[in-house]
């Protein structure tokens, strides 16, 4: 057959630059502000959730390290014990809601982005009509969860500590805060940020592989 | 054997879908070659299978037999990225319910194709603003969609399947959403580019407005060439669809 030349030299490629990518992705955040915002929202509270929790276990221990009498018999009166010297831990009780949570907001994301996929039918056809290949609807997809889960994580993680901040000095007063270490905050709040933005990739990467694979003609017979 | 100015040329296409356990026969064997530069509409009732055929012919889907051959290549043999290449640089699409992307300026749908295609941002720029000047719509650039009339927003998809400088556009059903003049300026626009940038130009259509443009008329029914008229042949028909509206 003569139709069966299969040259194919470099320049027969189509591109998206990544700046291009992060461009287009910032773009169609800013202009679904408001679906980017629900989808942010079970973000925020999980995440914050997490920011608390962890902030709380350093405020516990450092109250009990610093050696403050009347703090410790506070807590321990609801409920917080440790062994001397040791570091307080995060109860099974309080893993298990956080799992849940956490759980809770993977599927919320999955769920929202399904929807925002099932939105842009169009939109992702008519860019595989001018070119697209699978792996730019993918990345645009994974670059604007990433966008999100950074935004959205880093709102929760500060809400969350400061929460537990402001709750424990009311609470206790300045012992509360005298002898936290700033670092294992800061720790906190980066690793809350880093769950976050796991967790939004993991809830959109099946809606967005089905996106990807979407056949243009599909996509362009999706409804109007 | 074959003319090497064809553009285009669908052999014995045949299109089945599966309508649950029955198989709906589509497309029934459709023969079609193009010249390059021609401006060919395809007529035909609503259901007859023209978007089906579109689809063939701009590599969006597979025909179940038959090859369809864009510059004597046969695109079934393409692979995912030939494939993208083609639709980016070789085709512009233009459709009935426009399909500008929501999110982006004029502009930014203009120059979409060229960034695929790795077109540098100044010229994307550049010739996306000459092409949205080309169509009418010089001051609009920055305007988002729901800023534009239809007719406003087909002139956008035209520009935009303009912007790689393609060899092929194909519109289907162009003036399915626009109003008398509006869909008028719309065919006018498209002729116009067909001569002065010898694009070829398929379109799909119920609207006879467009039989005036035309080089040549493929009518089908029922997934199936009923008859192809050229131009001369065409006045003839025409005439005698005057009458019977007049
Ligand atoms: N994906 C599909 N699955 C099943 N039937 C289809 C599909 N696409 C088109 N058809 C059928 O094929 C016929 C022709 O459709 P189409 O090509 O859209 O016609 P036209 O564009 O001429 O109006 C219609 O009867 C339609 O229902
Ligand atoms: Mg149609």
């Amino acid at each position: 057959m003569q139709g069966k030349t299969k040259a194919n030299p470099p320049q027969k490629q189509v591109v998206l630059p990544y700046g291009k990518s992060v461009e287009i992705a910032v773009k169609s955040i800013k202009s679904r502000f408001f679906r980017s915002l629900i989808t942010t929202m079970s973000l925020i509270l999980a995440i914050s959730f997490y920011s608390y929790i962890k902030t709380t276990s350093h405020i516990i221990s450092g109250i009990f390290a610093s050696g403050d009498k009347v703090a410790a018999r506070k807590l321990s009166l609801q409920g917080y014990e440790i062994p001397a010297g040791e570091k307080y831990k995060t109860t099974p009780k309080e893993k298990w809601i956080l799992y849940l949570s956490l759980l809770v907001c993977v599927v919320g994301i999955v769920n929202t982005q399904l929807m925002a996929v099932a939105d842009r039918f169009r939109e992702i056809g008519t860019m595989k009509c001018l070119g697209a290949l699978d792996r730019f609807i993918l990345r645009l997809f994974l670059i604007e969860a990433t966008l999100q889960g950074f935004i959205g994580s880093a709102i929760g993680a500060v809400a969350g500590c400061v929460i537990a901040l402001s709750g424990a000095l009311i609470k206790f007063g300045t012992a509360a805060v005298a002898n936290i270490d700033l670092n294992n905050i800061l720790l906190s709040i980066s690793s809350a940020i880093f769950l976050g933005c796991l967790l939004s990739i993991i809830g959109v990467l099946y809606p967005a592989l089905l996106a990807a694979k979407m056949r243009p003609v599909e996509a362009m017979r999706g409804r109007d | 054997m074959k003319n090497s100015n064809n553009i285009v040329r669908v052999s014995k296409v045949t299109k089945d879908f599966a309508m649950g356990k029955t198989l709906v026969h589509v497309l029934k064997g459709i023969d079609l070659e193009i010249k390059t530069g021609e401006y060919v509409s395809i007529m035909g009732p609503s259901g007859s299978g023209k978007t089906t055929l579109f689809n063939m012919v701009g590599g969006l889907d597979k025909p179940s037999s038959g090859c369809v051959f864009i510059d004597e290549i046969d695109i079934s043999q393409l692979d995912a990225y030939e494939l993208a290449w083609l639709r980016c640089r070789k085709i512009g699409y233009i459709f009935q319910t426009f399909n500008i992307i929501q999110v982006m300026t004029a502009l930014e749908n203009v120059t979409l194709p060229m960034i695929f295609a790795g077109v540098p941002d100044d010229e994307a720029r550049q010739k996306g603003l000459e092409l949205l000047d080309l169509v009418g719509l010089k001051t609009r650039f920055q305007h988002k969609p729901f800023e534009l009339s239809g007719g406003q927003q087909q002139r956008v998809a035209v520009a935009r399947a303009l912007a790689n400088d393609p060899a092929i556009i194909l519109a289907d059903e162009p003036t399915g959403n626009l109003d008398l003049t509006t869909g008028d300026e719309i065919i006018k626009l498209l002729k116009m580019l067909s001569r002065e940038k010898n694009v070829t130009i398929i379109s799909a259509t119920h609207d006879l407005k467009m039989l005036n443009v035309s080089d040549r008329v493929i009518w089908i029914s029922d997934g199936r060439i009923e008859k192809i008229e050229n131009r001369e042949e065409l006045s003839i028909s025409l005439g005698q669809v005057g009458e019977r509206w007049g």
